[in-house]
């Protein structure tokens, strides 16, 4: 070979080798640009919620020394919207992996806390002394876990910490090292300690546990129910499990194919009920009309011998329709109990019923009966005058305040929006206002 | 004399042509919640005598309901239901014009439709006979494009959709009540203090998803992702309520096995 030849071969090679070397140091460019970017985000995030914290605790200690009115208020307000922006910035840290719901809780409890103050009339209903006294705890609380942010940040300041290396830690479950994570659980500890403010809105409606009538159901009795009630013959393979501690209620899930279609039910230990089930399918184009699919659930309905029921909403999706039917009892709209139908509108086959609301809440509901003291004029009273009132029913719905309560039910619009109030039947006080839509523009 | 009777006979062929449409609604009782060029026509004619003033949309949302029932009572049918039978069609019918091809022009072309009696036949005539031919065209390109849907209450399309990517980055190959409790996962959140409150800032929170870790977000969903996330969006619940899963093979945090476990669907853990 030539020497000619041999040193353009090294030359093209060694152009090859320095561009390389050239790309290979832009593209390090680009990922290193785009990791501080990343980086530069969870610092931001970090470092205000450590201002917030700081800010909250200010806030709070000052409410304490405050005895106007008129400057409590807005102060709670403050409060209500620091708290709503420190949970937005512990959202945006890599913590979802971590522990670190006591300190999205606490935030949480004093920003309803802070809301509900802000928004009462305090000439009426001052801060009481038990309220007083969680602030007061609260204060301890906030100062405390202040301080442990600012420990935190001063660490993440000096050593130069980097948030992408805890994300990495924390994702591979390799944090027992990590100085910055400690500090963090220390906080999290902190936050788990107080909970002066439990006491104050609890929420009993949750826990309560539901017992279900009937005979307990094993294995076999649920393959039998599930055979009989999809009429599935008995070569069709059932696929049974249990539900572990964490269900509200012991339930059986069952899921079996057909030729026809996937199916997927759920079944309760107590009485073998059918909570919810869905049908999937492909489904063709439709023959059947809303109406006719909304005569199929009713039918179903009947036969399952869900007696009270009536349809308070329908809709169409393309080719399925999906029917809301509540519990009426004595002309009263049970609205915590609800069942929700879809059937495919190319046959009018029901694809899928849940219940589960319906049947839970009926066997939660303690109260069962609601009687109006106010009439449906009196309550129309207590409407907005610019409301063109269409159509008044009672109804029975759940209120975060003070669990299901009896309303008047009013339907009406203002300018072709239509608005659904509620009145309670009782005191006539507004317990809720909505917008409703039904509809979107395609866009 | 002959040339002026042809004139008024060939005149009224073709106002009898234009009402030969006139007969388009289906045997379906019509409901609220329905879609579909029925309702269309159900609302061109509300609209052409001034019972309904909304969008011509093809949607029987709340705004066509109230003008159905306000026709019914102001007509004396015996039931004012809001249920558009053969009776209520049949004094629509009576009562009203409908002319198909023009108000499918007129929304194909994105315009607002006013269709109330008496103003629309002279814009007919006034307009060129060139551009109603193209408009024509356009009506027959145009297949059908519904002008708006129905949607879950508190979700909008987008909203859907977003989901729908996330529950077929997340679950795609999953048995489909899986999927659909994936989409419940991320529903069940939306009311959890713990989580945003909002559906995009539930699905993009940093390592919630590993599928948006790593951008598999960003694939167009599947049909049956789709459907999944309307049956969950809906109400069907087939994690019992639970607010996290993982898949125990992947799985590298021990936090995460102390959650009290509801169900397993598939590879999928679910959890309170």
């Amino acid at each position: 070979m030539p020497g000619w030849i041999r040193w353009i071969i090294y030359i093209v090679l060694l152009i090859g080798l320095v561009g390389a070397i050239i790309w290979g140091y832009q593209e390090q460019q680009e990922k290193n640009a785009i990791l501080i970017k990343a980086e530069n985000n969870y610092q931001r995030a970090f470092h205000d919620l450590t201002y917030r914290m700081d800010e909250l605790d200010e806030k709070i200690s000052t409410v304490l020394a405050m005895n106007a009115p008129s400057n409590i208020s807005p102060q709670m307000a403050n409060i209500w919207k620091i708290t709503s922006e420190a949970k937005a910035d512990v959202s945006q840290l890599p913590l979802s992996l971590l522990p670190f719901n006591q300190t999205k809780q606490l935030l949480n409890q004093i920003g309803d806390f802070a809301y509900d103050v802000s928004i009462r009339d305090l000439n009426d209903q001052p801060l009481n002394d038990q309220e007083l006294q969680a602030l007061r705890e609260l204060k301890d609380q906030s100062n405390q876990m202040k301080s442990d942010l600012r420990q935190v940040q001063n660490q993440v300041l000096t050593d130069g910490v980097r948030w992408m290396d805890i994300e990495v830690s924390v994702a591979t479950n390799d944090q027992r090292d990590d100085e910055v994570l400690k500090g963090l659980q220390v906080v999290e500890e902190d936050a788990g300690q107080f909970d002066g403010l439990s006491q104050l809105n609890d929420s009993e409606n949750d826990k309560k546990q539901v017992e279900l009538d009937g005979e307990t159901y094993n294995q076999d009795d649920i393959e039998q129910v599930v055979t009989d009630y999809f009429e599935l013959n008995e070569q069709t393979e059932l696929t049974v499990t249990e539900t572990g501690k964490g269900s509200e209620v012991p339930i059986y899930n069952v899921s079996f194919d057909t030729d026809s279609f996937h199916g997927y039910a759920e079944v309760t230990e107590q009485g073998g009920n059918v909570l919810s089930y869905l049908l999937n399918r492909d489904i063709g184009e439709s023959t059947k009309s809303l109406h006719d699919g909304r005569l199929v659930a009713e039918t179903l309905l009947k036969d399952l011998d869900y007696e009270q029921v009536e349809m308070v909403e329908s809709k169409q999706y393309e080719k399925v329709g999906v029917y809301k039917f509540v519990h009426v009892h004595d002309d009263i709209y049970y609205y915590p109990d609800e069942i929700q139908v879809k059937v495919a509108l190319d046959d009018g086959q029901v694809t899928g019923v849940t219940a589960r609301d319906f049947i839970l809440n009926e066997n939660k509901r303690e109260k069962r009966e609601f009687e109006p003291t106010l009439t449906e004029e009196e309550a129309i009273d207590y409407i907005h005058d610019q409301i063109d009132v269409q159509t008044t029913r009672l109804a029975v719905i759940e209120t975060e305040e003070s669990g299901e309560v009896l309303a008047y039910e009013v339907l009406g619009t203002i300018d072709g929006t239509t608005y659904r109030v509620y009145i309670n039947a009782n005191d006539g006080f507004e317990e809720r206002v909505e917008r409703l839509t039904q509809s979107e523009e395609v866009y | 004399m002959m040339k002026q009777l042809l004139g008024i006979i060939i005149i009224c062929l073709v106002i009898l042509g234009t009402n030969m449409t006139v007969s388009g609604f289906s045997d379906q009782v019509i409901q609220k919640g329905a879609t579909g060029d029925d309702v269309i026509e159900l609302q061109a004619r509300l609209q052409y005598n001034g019972y309904y003033e909304g969008q011509i949309d093809g949607v029987f949302g709340w705004g066509t309901y109230w003008s159905v029932r306000n026709f019914q009572e102001a007509f004396g049918l015996e039931s004012v239901d809001g249920l558009v039978g053969d009776k209520t069609k049949q004094k629509l019918v009576n009562a009203t014009e409908y002319d198909e091809r023009y108000i499918k022009q007129q929304i194909n072309n994105n315009r607002d439709v006013n269709y109330e009696g008496g103003k629309q036949p002279d814009q007919q005539t006034n307009e060129p006979t060139q551009e109603s031919q193209e408009s024509q065209n356009n009506q027959d390109a145009a297949t059908n494009e519904p002008q708006a849907v129905n949607v879950p209450s508190g979700f909008s399309q987008n909203d859907i959709n977003l989901m729908a990517r996330a529950v077929y980055a997340e679950g795609r190959g999953e048995p489909y009540n899986g999927q659909v409790a994936i989409a419940a996962v991320i529903i069940n959140r939306l009311d959890h203090p713990d989580f945003p409150d909002s559906i995009s800032g539930i699905i993009y929170e940093p390592l919630a998803f590993e599928a948006v870790a790593d951008g598999q977000i960003n694939m167009q969903p599947n049909a049956e992702a789709r459907e999944a996330v309307m049956d969950a969006t809906n109400g069907w619940d087939p994690s019992g309520g639970a607010i996290y899963y993982f898949n125990p093979e992947t799985a590298t945090s021990d936090w995460i096995w102390s959650r009290p476990q509801i169900k397993r669907i598939g590879k999928h853990i679910f959890m309170k």
